[in-house]
């Protein structure tokens, strides 16, 4: 079953279209990454998963009930894009106020905060107004809270925002973490060297349309690119190499190719020791995540889904 | 049901609670508590030397009965002064209290992370609605309880029908309190400001203008008058409150802002309720259908 489906949704604002058409499912247990330029609708779409926005058009169903449902929002949590909160508050009474909303109290409620708090480092500035915190604090503090309820699905829009290398850490490690406890993750965010870590599949959305899916666990982006470092070696080598892919230059020292996947490697080295040549490196690449990003957004109104 | 019911309650009285916390907090309540000190203060000073003055007299010339009628003239005269000045307190406060609280979070999205938990979003507005109130009417009836208290104690006049005045000036706070939040589910706080005011000042100046139109006999001008107190019922009910406040013997012609000359219909605190719970409803229902 999904935990998440849209069909066909839709928000305008004025004039403005934020999310144009937006058809996309999310399995239970999956880290889920939504991806898109600024501007795309991403926290849109976020907010129309959770009725906190009306869609203009369309359907969307989460946990199998209409946005905005009570009984599932027990079991949703939210990081919201810009997060602010009542800054009067230190970060235990903010965490203790939300479990409240959650209908949790007493021992469970403070335990499950002790837990949360260790969990984002904020242990000792448990007792310290919230505006005192650092951007990063309050980063992880919101973090925390969306998690008090044990949380079925977790919206995160942009968690790793404003935060440190070891920040983002703390937050990969998390994401990590609650996945493997089987909670669906919906995870929004720039960071795509991140994404490529904690996600099983993603989409990228541009001006509110879905125009590319990719499922990073099954190898589904293939490797395409080849880099060699060899002795000298003459031109003859070069052509040679032709028979293996495609658009083999040099490149300073070193020499590139396109090839379609990794099963002519063992045949490509072999000829190459036939021929004579030293190889000193032999290193084939996927793209990245920020290379299939920039091609899908630079390519104009390319439609292709994947998988 | 029963259980649902009772966790809806939970819900309004955490946001209630949190309410409060905050007025506390953020230092508001302490500021209005010591101004409301510092009124009452000068108000209890006040009357110490007035009434010494009036004893005075007293000694001098042979106490008689007309005398004692104009003592209790002045006493009332000023008790409906503190109270007069009081009236404007509690609408300034009743208007600014809750003023950014809805609209204060829509703009900055904290109300996002509250919006989105397992609570009704009129649970929200209920919640915040009960602890301003709560506030408001504590704080109203301390001040007014404090006029009262302090004429009644040192110069042992008792304003009249007190008891139907006090719930009729609670009402009035509670009408503007519900205002500023109704305000609050649509503009900026700026804009919810001016208008909670702006509509204060309309019911004001039309208020007058019946005033003046009754002394002169002009029924037009009473009909403004009584349009604009439809439209925002507030000096109203002040006014209401104030008659009932006079003591027998005050003359037509007296015109003061305590008195009237024409007096509100008491089917305007029906009014007034029915304004203030349906000004409530439309703050849920358009909190409950707006983007956030
Ligand atoms: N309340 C609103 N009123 C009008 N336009 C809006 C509103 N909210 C968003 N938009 C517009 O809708 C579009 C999508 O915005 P959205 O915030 O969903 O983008 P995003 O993908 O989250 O971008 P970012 O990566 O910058 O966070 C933008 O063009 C934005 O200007
Ligand atoms: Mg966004």
């Amino acid at each position: 079953m999904f935990v998440i489906e849209t069909q066909h949704l839709q928000k305008q604002f004025g004039n403005k279209l934020a999310v144009a058409d937006l058809t996309l499912t999310v399995n239970s247990g999956e880290v889920f990454g939504f991806l898109g330029p600024n501007g795309a609708g991403k926290s849109t779409s976020i907010k129309m998963l959770l009725g906190l926005v009306k869609p203009s058009a369309g359907n969307c169903w989460v946990l199998g009930l209409p946005p905005g449902n009570v009984q599932a929002r027990r079991k949703i949590g939210f990081l919201p894009e810009h997060f602010r909160f009542h800054d009067w508050l230190t970060g235990r009474e903010f965490l203790h106020f939300h479990g409240r909303l959650y209908g949790m109290s007493g021992q469970a409620l403070k335990q499950r905060i002790e837990t949360l708090l260790a969990r984002v480092a904020l242990l000792e500035a448990g007792d310290r107004k919230l505006q005192q915190y650092s951007k990063g604090m309050l980063q992880r503090i919101g973090l925390a809270m969306a998690l008090l309820n044990h949380p079925q699905i977790v919206f995160l829009d942009e968690p790793t925002s404003g935060l440190d290398p070891l920040g983002r850490l703390l937050v990969r490690d998390i994401i990590t973490e609650i996945r493997n406890e089987g909670t669906t993750v919906f995870l929004n965010s720039h960071l795509l060297s991140e994404i490529e870590v904690t996600c099983n599949r993603v989409v990228f959305l541009k001006r509110g349309n879905v125009v590319r899916e990719i499922n990073l666990k099954d190898n589904e982006i293939h490797i395409n690119e080849l880099e060699l470092k060899l002795g000298p070696v003459d031109d003859s080598i070069l052509q040679g190499l032709a028979q293996f892919g495609s658009n083999a230059h040099r490149d300073g020292d070193l020499i590139r190719m396109n090839i379609q996947d990794e099963a002519s490697l063992p045949q490509l080295a072999r000829w190459l020791v036939g021929q004579g040549c030293e190889i000193y490196r032999l290193a084939a690449h996927h793209p990245s995540l920020e290379q299939l990003f920039v091609e899908t957004m630079t390519e104009e109104n390319k439609l292709t889904i994947d998988g | 049901m029963i259980n649902g019911s009772f966790a809806a309650l939970k819900m309004m009285f955490t946001i209630a609670h949190l309410t409060f916390h905050e007025a506390l907090r953020k230092r508001v309540l302490l500021a209005a508590i010591v101004l409301g000190a510092l009124f009452l203060i000068v108000f209890g000073v006040g009357i110490y030397f007035i009434n010494d003055a009036v004893i005075q007299q007293e000694l001098r010339s042979a106490p008689s009965a007309i005398r004692a009628q104009s003592n209790r003239l002045a006493y009332n005269f000023l008790a409906m002064a503190g109270l007069y000045t009081v009236n404007f307190l509690l609408v300034m406060m009743a208007t600014l209290l809750p003023v950014d609280t809805l609209s204060g979070e829509i703009s900055s999205g904290s109300i996002q992370s509250l919006v989105v938990k397992p609570v009704r979003r009129s649970q929200i507005v209920l919640g915040k609605w009960l602890g301003f109130a709560f506030i408001m009417l504590i704080y109203a009836s301390c001040m007014i309880g404090g006029i009262v208290g302090l004429v009644a104690i040192m110069t042992s006049y008792d304003l009249p029908n007190i008891h139907i005045a006090l719930p009729i000036m609670l009402l009035e706070t509670l009408l503007l309190l519900t205002l500023s939040i109704a305000g609050g589910t649509r503009f900026t706080t700026l804009t919810n400001g001016v208008f909670v005011f702006g509509m204060f000042g309309l019911a004001f100046i039309g208020g007058w203008v019946e005033q003046v139109g009754g002394l002169l006999g002009n029924q037009a001008a009473q009909n403004i008058g009584v349009i604009t107190s439809l439209i925002m019922p507030s000096e109203a009910l002040w006014r209401l409150a104030a008659h009932y406040m006079q003591p027998d013997g005050i003359s037509a012609l007296n015109i003061t802002p305590f008195s009237s000359t024409i007096v509100p219909s008491p089917n305007m605190l029906l009014w007034a309720i029915g304004y203030t719970l349906i000004t409530l409803l439309l703050a849920i229902r358009h909190f409950s259908q707006r983007d956030l």
